[in-house]
């Protein structure tokens, strides 16, 4: 007889399903996997090394391309990390900031991916649901810093700048009557923080009509539940974190854990998951959105009545202000040197870690007393689930790879680094 | 003033008046292909807070025109290790059925181009004929994809055929004839005579093996784009891509107008003995077949793709299994005479 050998599928690199650029060897028994052998690298960028070359401040940008759906979670991370060797406070209102923004980019980085994930799995209006309410996060990026996607917002000591009082608002064209665009505007009218909390008010609703096309679709339910199970023990063994570990059924949030900025003054819940299969993250990442609705809404009223300051006043990692600058030599020659040289940190090793949307991404930096970090190293959470895909995948059906794929929400950006 | 019309059109040969009517079946039908991708992109764009193709023409109305265009002046690729003849002949193999079935399509009393009285088994036998191309096209373009694709479309098939064919037979027995035309004017009558009531499990199996056999979302599993990229059809382009494409849109069409005829009465009014809507007309029977089009791509808009195991578990396990049984059950129901539709 003659021998049957497996089939061998190349996944990817250019595959709808790949999210981005992941390039997977499938060794198939028909629609069975055998064995999935992820190959990655192919958007590795070296960001780790090219953070050596730069100043401290100048790396933020690159922390954004990393998980380039999560960009400020990502920010985070680097600027507690040179924080913490230089030893600087953070004002409580720059602490608010931060939060703020980091659970708008949570509810970002989660519409997204619920977004693709349904698209896998062939629900493709999702997608277009999803990204209604992600044009408005978009457009509080825009706001606050200028830029839609990649921000650079955060800087070590606090934040760029503090929230502006106008949102950016349609215009009319050829395509768009004025009055449309005057309904489009109607909730862009106030300050940053009005938009917000407009936001919050609808949002709940909006995850609500997400939930009605997926939850308790039969459809949806047959291509989740039982799909790459993971057990709590193997989970921790894997080194999971986030929504992967917590849909496991271990309540494991860094945010809670380790409380880090404000989050200790909060009130939230960590949604966990029983069976630890895709169906359970799905549930676990829609909660969490409803979660992190409820901490921008308390960051919104905090930040309302409690003005100040955004960086700390006299310090060496922040530029003077430009008054000062105006008749004050040393105020001019610390802002040419802070941004030129940028400053120098004492030496010394720092691991700053944050509860991404992903898991756990932490920075640790080393540093020598230079202008800029001896070693980086990221440590990013989409690179130990993909680890994780093989086992995950066994036994499964084709179908069933891109259904893991989404469940993971794995970035290139991140992984590759 | 038809009749100068009419009767140069009798006096012609018998081979052009059948060409004749094969135009006016096939261009309309051309048409609604075209016009259904627009209304599609159209339709799914406003399900989706979107607004869809508006740019080319008036509101996008030229967008089907410029697509066919484009696909048409596109180079066909032959990939250097297909089956050149096969790759070839395949879309062809897919198109052919898919045309050839509506020349037993009643539109109206007598509005029909064959009139044959084994419509039914006609139908069955060209709509099945039409999974050849997408096996062969899977095969030919020698591609895993594409292979991959071929070997669901395969297996799909036999599933849900045999519910399709059981369906069949449930409104064989209710109308007493394998002529459509026959099975039509079977359902006289009101929005209740028709056979969609009495016979509303093989209604509803039959919409459904004619959604997974026209390879439409949900059971997109042998295209499958976001697992298997394009699946059979992954190799082709152009012109080639553009024949698979009709015979798929022309195929929705067929399914729709095969279900407004078996039961929605075909060209019959909801609303007999009113005025003017109460008439039996060709309308009607093209309403029904918007209708039935609409919901084939709300479906799209709204569900998630099945597994292929789970599409065969549906196939077998249930659609096959209850046909049967409502066949026994109407078998009792022209026992004892039910209603108005086994009088």
């Amino acid at each position: 007889m003659a021998e049957i050998q497996n089939m061998t599928l190349n996944f990817g690199p250019q595959h709808p399903a790949a999210h981005g650029v992941l390039r997977l060897v499938l060794e198939m028994e028909g629609e069975v996997i055998m064995r999935a052998d992820p190959h990655i690298g192919l958007l590795h960028r070296g960001t780790e090394k090219l953070a050596e070359s730069k100043p401290y401040n100048q790396s933020i940008g690159y922390m954004d391309r990393l998980d380039y759906v999560s960009m400020m979670c990502n920010e985070h991370a680097y600027v507690m990390a040179v924080e913490r060797l230089a030893g600087v406070e953070v004002p409580l209102r720059a602490q608010y900031i931060r939060v703020m923004f980091d659970e708008v980019t949570r509810i970002l980085n989660h519409l997204l991916w619920i977004g693709a994930h349904a698209l896998d799995i062939g629900a493709m209006t999702m997608f277009l649901y999803a990204f209604r309410e992600r044009e408005d996060l978009m457009d509080c990026y825009e706001a606050v810093s200028g830029a839609r996607l990649h921000a650079t917002y955060y800087r070590p000591g606090g934040v760029y700048r503090d929230l502006p009082d106008v949102m950016p608002k349609y215009k009319a064209s050829k395509w768009r009557s004025e009055a449309e665009v005057k309904k489009l505007n109607a909730n862009r009218e106030g300050s940053m923080l009005d938009f917000l909390d407009d936001f919050c008010a609808r949002f709940p609703a909006c995850v609500d009509e997400y939930e009605t096309l997926l939850t308790d679709n039969r459809i949806w339910k047959q291509r989740t539940v039982n799909i790459g199970v993971v057990d709590p023990d193997r989970a921790v063994a894997l080194g999971f974190t986030g929504p992967m570990i917590r849909g496991s059924g271990i309540a494991w949030d860094l945010r809670k854990k380790q409380p880090y900025e404000v989050y200790d003054r909060m009130d939230f819940d960590i949604p966990v998951g029983v069976n630890g299969d895709c169906y359970d993250r799905y549930l676990v990442r829609m909660e969490e959105m409803r979660q992190s609705n409820r901490i921008i809404k308390q960051c919104v009223d905090w930040l309302r009545v409690n003005a100040g300051p955004v960086m700390p006043e006299g310090s060496k990692v922040a530029p003077p202000s430009r008054t000062d600058m105006k008749g004050d030599m040393e105020a001019l020659i610390h802002h040419f040197k802070l941004f030129t040289e940028g400053y120098c940190l004492p030496q010394g090793e720092a691991y700053a870690a944050v509860e991404h949307p992903k898991g756990e991404f932490g920075i640790y930096m080393i540093s020598d007393g230079a202008n800029k970090p001896y070693r980086v190293k990221i440590r990013a959470p989409g690179f130990v689930h993909i680890s994780a895909l093989d086992e995950m995948v066994r036994g499964h059906m084709l179908a069933d790879v891109v259904s893991v794929i989404g469940t993971q929400d794995l970035v290139f950006g991140e992984v590759d680094r | 003033m038809f009749d100068p019309v009419m009767a140069f059109y009798a006096d012609l040969p018998l081979v052009v008046q059948i060409l004749t009517k094969i135009m006016i079946i096939v261009m309309p039908l051309m048409l609604g292909v075209a016009y259904l991708t627009f209304a599609e992109r159209k339709i799914i764009g406003y399900m989706q807070v979107r607004i869809g193709p508006n740019r080319v023409g008036p509101r996008g109305w030229l967008q089907p025109i410029a697509d066919a265009v484009k696909l048409m002046f596109k180079e066909i690729i032959l990939p250097s290790s297909a089956n050149r003849f096969l790759f070839v002949v395949a879309p062809v193999l897919s198109i052919m059925p898919a045309l050839a079935a509506w020349a037993v399509i009643p539109f109206g009393d007598g509005m029909i181009l064959s009139n044959l009285d084994a419509g039914l088994l006609y139908v069955l036998a060209l709509t099945s004929v039409g999974v050849y191309g997408v096996i062969i096209a899977g095969w030919a373009s020698n591609s895993k994809y594409a292979f991959l694709g071929a070997l669901r479309s395969a297996a799909q098939i036999v599933a849900y055929e045999i519910a399709m064919g059981f369906a069949l037979v449930g409104v064989l027995m209710a109308a007493g004839s394998l002529n459509l035309e026959k099975i039509v004017q079977a359902q006289e009558g009101g929005f209740l005579h028709w056979y969609w009531l009495p016979l509303f499990p093989l209604f509803l199996i039959y919409f459904i093996s004619g959604v997974a056999e026209t390879n439409r979302a949900p059971f997109d599993v042998a295209e499958g784009e976001s697992e298997i990229v394009a699946g059979f059809h992954v190799e082709y382009s152009g012109m080639t891509f553009a024949v698979f494409f009709l015979a798929e849109y022309a195929n929705m069409i067929l399914i729709a107008a095969l279900t407004s005829i078996m039961f929605m009465g075909g060209w019959y009014s909801p609303f007999p003995g009113i005025p003017v809507i109460g008439e039996p007309s060709v309308f009607w029977l093209l309403a029904k077949i918007s209708f039935f089009l609409l919901l084939f791509l709300w479906f799209r808009a709204t569900f998630p793709r099945y597994r292929y195991d789970q599409i065969m578990r549906l196939g077998w396990k249930v659609f096959i299994p209850l046909t049967i049984v409502w066949l026994v059950v109407e078998g009792v129901f022209v026992y004892v005479k039910l209603g108005p539709w086994f009088a």
